[in-house]
């Protein structure tokens, strides 16, 4: 059994069919690639399996479990973390407060503890900070933890959500165009925060990217999505010699 | 001077009831992006709730002949009946909007008037149309300060509801309830993911606001001791324009306005006859709004992030 097994997935907007059948399989620690033109489906399919949205047929299951019907913060709890295209950060709050916001469901103190300060309150107050900081740490921006989020160059913006998409402990993590608005430089940082991110936690993660020297060198296997299918699946060499992907991003003239 | 400190200590007393209230529409705001307009009337639920807990305290005590001194009687009335008040939150919360979390916006406000009309109308039904007057627990004590009469009891109500504020401000900046419902004010997408229940926290908000405003009901009880069923409608409805003045969402404006609003009134009717007094003094504050149309701490972007 997969760690994230989807079956026969589709999903209709109105009459309009964003995703039509959609497969994947993702083991235990596989770095998996989406890749596909604009409003080809990519992040219809993150929404669906994170619950944002409700698949209108289709089978999704994480460790054998069945996610579709749960809410969302469900099928977050029950381990799929992950982070978003447009940047959704909470204005106003630190660096520090959004990874230790990510700890919520970890933090069991009741309202008593709350009032009282409990040294279980303490105790998990402290855990949490100090998780935080090793996360802050490994994306690379401990330095700024009491920085408010709004006074970071876009590159942290995104270091924050990983951060903070990690501290949910995820086995499974989405990756909406983690690299979206960055400079080359930032890229490269980027891409070795993913590895590192893998390296340490041994994590499944499924990469949206528009970026194909990232996904070719990150992913063991990637899918081609156009208007809602998969039109071609296979390592990064594969895809890259497949005819209808290249037909797909720089049209029929490249391969005639 | 000594006129114009009496005043100031009227004031505060006077911002007291309002800050109180105030904050309760700004916490639903902030998460929910709603206006609670049956939170006046929680209001004056409240105090009446608080009107028979006091009274049934009371009469336990006479009944098994043991005496309760009136400010024991008084802190267990408040801490009773902020906890039955936080259940009325809870129900309206769950009963008139969460099923119109997605509708429009209008259909939500309605809903808190109606529900307001019908809280109005049950009290009304319950009590019957004579006033009550509530129980007058301590004894009034005035002190002369340099010409300046301050009573015990302003000094408490001022007191309690600083203290509550404070709790409110720490509550929201410490825990982790009160983190959610900041990330909460900016996201419904991303606060799910991170485990947290919206629907716990909107009940969590509704029940705070609806407890502090017992607290305002029943500090209100004990300066002014006569309590009607439509004793929330203008209050609810002043309070509301403390929490725009304040800024729309925002705890510290609601706080701030809700104290400015009870110095523009009390200082309005220092100087004008009373009967122009809520003329001048909104008058004031619709000059304000004109020059800051976000209140003291609002934002221009009002819009939640979804996808």
């Amino acid at each position: 059994m997969s760690l994230l097994q989807v079956e026969k997935m589709t999903h209709y907007f109105g009459g309009l069919r964003a995703v039509h059948n959609y497969d994947i399989h993702i083991e235990p620690g596989q770095i998996r690639g989406l890749i596909g033109p604009n409003g080809a489906g990519k992040t219809t399919i993150f929404n669906l399996i994170t619950g944002i949205h409700q698949p209108t047929e289709g089978v999704v299951s994480l460790e054998g479990k069945n996610l579709v019907g749960l809410q969302p913060y469900q099928i977050a709890s029950a381990g799929l973390g992950r982070t978003f295209q447009n940047l959704l950060l909470w204005r106003h709050m630190s660096v520090l407060d959004h990874v230790i916001m990510a700890q919520y469901s970890r933090m069991t103190y009741g309202l008593v503890g709350a009032f009282f300060g409990t040294a279980k309150r303490k105790r998990q107050e402290t855990e949490a900070e100090e998780k935080a900081y090793r996360l802050l740490e490994l994306v690379g921006i401990s330095g700024l933890a009491n920085q408010n989020v709004l006074n970071l160059p876009y590159g942290d913006q995104r270091r924050v959500e990983m951060a903070r998409a990690l501290a949910m402990e995820p086995k499974i993590l989405f990756l909406d165009e983690p690299t979206a608005g960055m400079n080359p430089e930032e890229l490269l940082q980027m891409m070795e925060i993913i590895r590192q991110v893998h390296k340490e936690f041994g994590l499944a993660i499924l990469l949206i990217e528009h970026r194909l020297k990232l996904v070719m060198e990150l992913c063991e296997e990637i899918q081609t999505l156009v208007f809602g299918e998969v039109i071609a699946e296979g390592t990064p060499e594969e895809i890259q010699n497949n005819p209808k992907v290249i037909d797909a991003y720089l049209g029929k003239e490249a391969i005639d | 001077m000594a006129f114009f400190l009496q005043n100031l200590v009227n004031a505060l007393q006077w911002g007291s009831f309002y800050a109180l209230i105030a904050l309760g529409y700004s916490m639903v705001y902030s998460i929910l992006m709603l206006f609670n307009f049956a939170h006046g009337d929680i209001f004056m639920v409240g105090a009446y709730i608080g009107f028979g807990v006091a009274t049934g305290l009371m009469v336990l005590a006479s009944l098994w002949a043991f005496t309760l001194p009136g400010w024991l009687i008084l802190v267990l009335t408040i801490l009773l009946s902020m906890f039955l008040t936080s259940f009325l939150g809870m129900f309206v919360e769950r009963v008139g909007y969460r099923p119109l979390r997605e509708a429009p916006r209008a259909s939500a406000a309605i809903t808190g008037l109606m529900i307001g009309i019908i809280l109005e109308i049950l009290i009304l039904w319950g009590m019957g149309t004579q006033r009550v007057s509530f129980p007058s627990l301590i004894d009034t004590v005035t002190y002369n300060i340099g010409g300046v009469f301050i009573t015990n009891k302003k000094i408490m109500i001022v007191a309690i509801s600083l203290s509550f504020m404070l709790a409110l401000h720490l509550f929201i900046k410490k825990t982790r309830w009160g983190m959610a419902m900041r990330a909460m004010a900016f996201d419904y997408v991303v606060v799910p993911l991170m485990g947290v229940s919206i629907n716990h926290i909107a009940r969590m908000t509704f029940a705070i606001g609806s407890a502090l405003a017992a607290v305002a009901g029943i500090l209100f009880g004990v300066a002014y001791p006569v309590l009607d069923p439509y004793m929330g409608i203008i209050f609810g409805w002043k309070a509301f324009v403390a929490a725009i003045l304040g800024g729309r969402g925002s705890i510290m404006g609601a706080t701030l306005a809700g104290f400015l609003l009870g110095f523009i009134e009390i200082f309005v009717a220092m100087i004008f006859p009373s009967t122009l007094r809520d003329l001048i003094a909104y008058s004031i504050v619709l000059l304000i709004l004109v020059f800051r149309p976000y209140g003291f701490f609002g934002e221009p972007y009002s819009a939640k992030l979804r996808l």
